[in-house]
């Protein structure tokens, strides 16, 4: 098997407070290989977003990694320094936020800031970087991109600063990309045009991508494989179509359940009781048992199992085993 | 089954220009957005009316006309039978005000985070000096929370447990129509689950009806007896929600439906739709949706099309059969 581009074991982030210590990641693992996407999802509070800051070496201080590895093609890069990891993004790690109007820069324009992030991590000339920054702009569909590079962000709309912002991730030929909410604050059909572009990118360029995201629709739609967190842990972990069809871990099966589905007109949703625990109230025993309805002594006493525990598949002592009939569990 | 509201030609145009001595300078015209065109639909009683489009369609701005936020710039919204913007008659106003709600997008903003939760819930009532005793802790009982929650601040509850909070404002002066502007956008999907749950039990106890905004469509189709879908501040198509979903007569229809992700839709390969909407201070000529249309004509380009029914639907565009 060849090395997976993003390797992540056990990785702990706590973040120190004056009410004690807190992790809002706890023991995750997962691997992704080159021109896969992985699928984070989770409500929020679940850890997601922290997952990728923590991969990237973007964690807003006192928040640090306190366990564990992150390995990028097998390099660990967890605890390089600070100059180091500034190296790496950008060239070997891109990423894509939410709110692309907050991620540019608003006093330079387009040009200027794909220029700079080529010229920093690639043996190129001016001209030949503002060429290839073109070019960049053309690959993620801005159309007469060698008109529009001089523009600022604010002339773009939301979507075609979503493109920007995605050409500037890839612009260096990263490995890996870390696409945190891509499209949450995009309108349906240009959300549609996103998840497509980013699709192909991957495919072509065999990138490594994680997608944070929270809609289960998206992920259905864009992923290879699916990672379900809750309260910091990874609930489940598994190819999207068996996650998502045949849950394993109830938080899944709860949350799939709990999502108005296409076609299945008006009837009673059901409803996973209770909302997610906060970081510094962690119920005893496994995160989920208070919401939990095949909770059990042990649930209560022994402490959230990992995935690798239990098989691989759920974090669970007594996984769902047949598929969970969506019918009836809403009846 | 009688309507309750009656919108009809409403229109909505916001004055988005730069201070006069700029555009003295300057030398540009008035810039004038048109976030609702000519917009005609009617809320039977007792059912869900939801008006679904992506951002800029004017759904928001309809929702807020139809509760007295903003003044239409032409056409009537009746309630009732009263035209809350030129009804006359104090008593009928005050009549259908205390009848009309509106719960908002965003639990965090839509509390007085310096009011005890009692004093928010009973708000509606005590401005109208009606009887406020005990009426807090029941209504949170009523949509799921404890009495005991009357005295806490709303910064003591999660998301969920706000809108809860938002909705018991809402129930507080007995309406008979609730507004409800993306009630669940803001909140995650298990608890959005326990929302609209809450939001169908309290429509069948009491007999409620909503005129329900939002962009998701799946939480439309859940929720909905009709749906409308604008586009651009038109409204493009509106019927039953099954034919709807069944059989979308508008191009924009058809092309939102294409596009929204779906649950099973494992590896779907999607054609996004081309291009995005367009600009609403300078809007296209004739059809709204031409320039991102396949089916575009000539017609199209010049001829704004009228709404027109097809059975149960009425749908504007040329083409529609």
């Amino acid at each position: 098997m060849t090395t997976p581009v993003l390797s992540v074991r056990d990785l702990v982030v706590e973040i120190p407070t004056r009410k004690g210590l807190l992790r809002p990641v706890d023991r995750v693992s997962f691997d992704i290989a080159a021109g896969e996407i992985l699928g984070v999802v989770g409500e929020s509070g679940a850890g997601k977003s922290m997952t990728g800051n923590a991969v990237i070496g973007l964690l807003d201080p006192p928040a640090r990694i306190a366990q564990g590895e992150v390995l990028l093609s097998g390099q660990p890069i967890q605890n390089i320094g600070r100059e180091a990891l500034r190296r790496l993004r950008g060239k070997r790690m891109g990423m894509i936020f939410q709110d692309p109007l907050t991620s540019l820069n608003p006093l330079l324009t387009v040009g200027e800031q794909l220029t700079e992030t080529i010229l920093e991590h690639l043996p190129v000339g001016n001209a030949e970087a503002r060429r290839r920054a073109i070019a960049a702009l053309e690959e993620v569909g801005i159309p007469a991109a060698a008109a529009r590079i001089d523009s600022y962000p604010h002339e773009f709309s939301g979507g075609m600063r979503q493109r920007v912002v995605i050409a500037l991730a890839l612009c260096a030929e990263p490995e890996l990309v870390i696409a945190d909410e891509p499209t949450t604050a995009l309108d349906v059909s240009v959300q549609a045009q996103i998840v497509a572009l980013l699709k192909r990118l991957c495919r072509e360029r065999g990138v490594a991508v994680m997608l944070v995201t929270h809609d289960m629709g998206v992920i259905a739609e864009a992923a290879d494989r699916v990672a379900v967190m809750y309260a910091g842990r990874l609930a489940e972990i598994g190819p999207v179509r068996e996650v998502l069809t045949a849950a394993r871990h109830p938080y899944t099966a709860g949350l799939m359940a709990s999502t108005p589905l296409a076609g299945h007109g008006r009837r009673r949703l059901r409803q996973i009781p209770g909302a997610m625990p906060r970081l510094g109230a962690l119920p005893q025993g496994c995160a989920f048992h208070p919401r939990c309805d095949r909770a059990e002594a042990r649930c209560r006493q022994d402490p959230t199992p990992r995935v690798e525990d239990c098989g691989g598949r759920a974090a669970c002592w007594f996984p769902l085993s047949a598929p969970a009939d969506r019918q009836e569990a809403g009846a | 089954m009688s309507a309750l509201v009656s919108v009809r030609g409403l229109t909505r145009v916001f004055d988005v220009s730069k201070p006069w001595l700029n555009r003295v300078l300057e030398r540009q015209p008035k810039a004038l957005l048109t976030a609702v065109s000519e917009v005609s639909f009617e809320v039977a009683e007792r059912s869900v009316y939801a008006l679904v489009g992506e951002s800029g369609s004017g759904k928001s701005t309809i929702g807020k006309i139809v509760v007295g936020l903003l003044p239409p710039s032409g056409g009537h919204v009746e309630i009732a039978g009263v035209d809350l913007a030129t009804e006359t008659d104090g008593a009928r106003v005050d009549a259908v005000r205390a009848e009309v709600q509106m719960i908002f997008q965003d639990p965090y903003a839509s509390l007085n985070p310096r009011w005890r939760v009692r004093d928010i819930v009973n708000e509606p009532v005590r401005a109208r000096g009606g009887d406020t005793a005990g009426l807090a802790e029941r209504l949170l009982q009523q949509v799921g929370l404890a009495a005991e929650d009357a005295d806490r601040f709303p910064h003591e509850f999660s998301g969920g447990q706000r809108q809860r909070i938002c909705i018991a404002r809402a129930l507080a002066s007995g309406p008979r129509l609730i507004v409800c502007d993306e009630p669940t956008s803001a909140l995650d999907v298990s608890v959005q689950a326990q929302v609209l749950n809450l939001m169908s039990d309290l429509r069948e106890d009491l007999g409620l009806t909503y005129l329900f905004i939002s962009h998701d469509l799946t939480v439309v189709q859940h929720m909905a007896d009709t749906i409308g879908v604008l586009y651009l501040g038109r409204l493009v198509e509106e019927a039953p929600r099954d034919r709807l979903f069944e059989a979308p007569k508008h191009p924009y229809t058809r092309m939102l439906f294409d596009a929204a992700p779906r649950m099973d839709g494992f590896g779907r390969e999607v054609d996004p739709p081309k291009g995005e909407i367009p600009d609403p201070i300078n809007p296209p000529p004739g059809c709204a949706f031409h320039p991102r249309c396949p089916l575009a004509m000539e017609r199209c380009k010049r001829e704004r099309p009228e709404m027109r029914s097809l059975g149960a639907t009425r749908v504007a565009c040329h083409l529609a059969e």
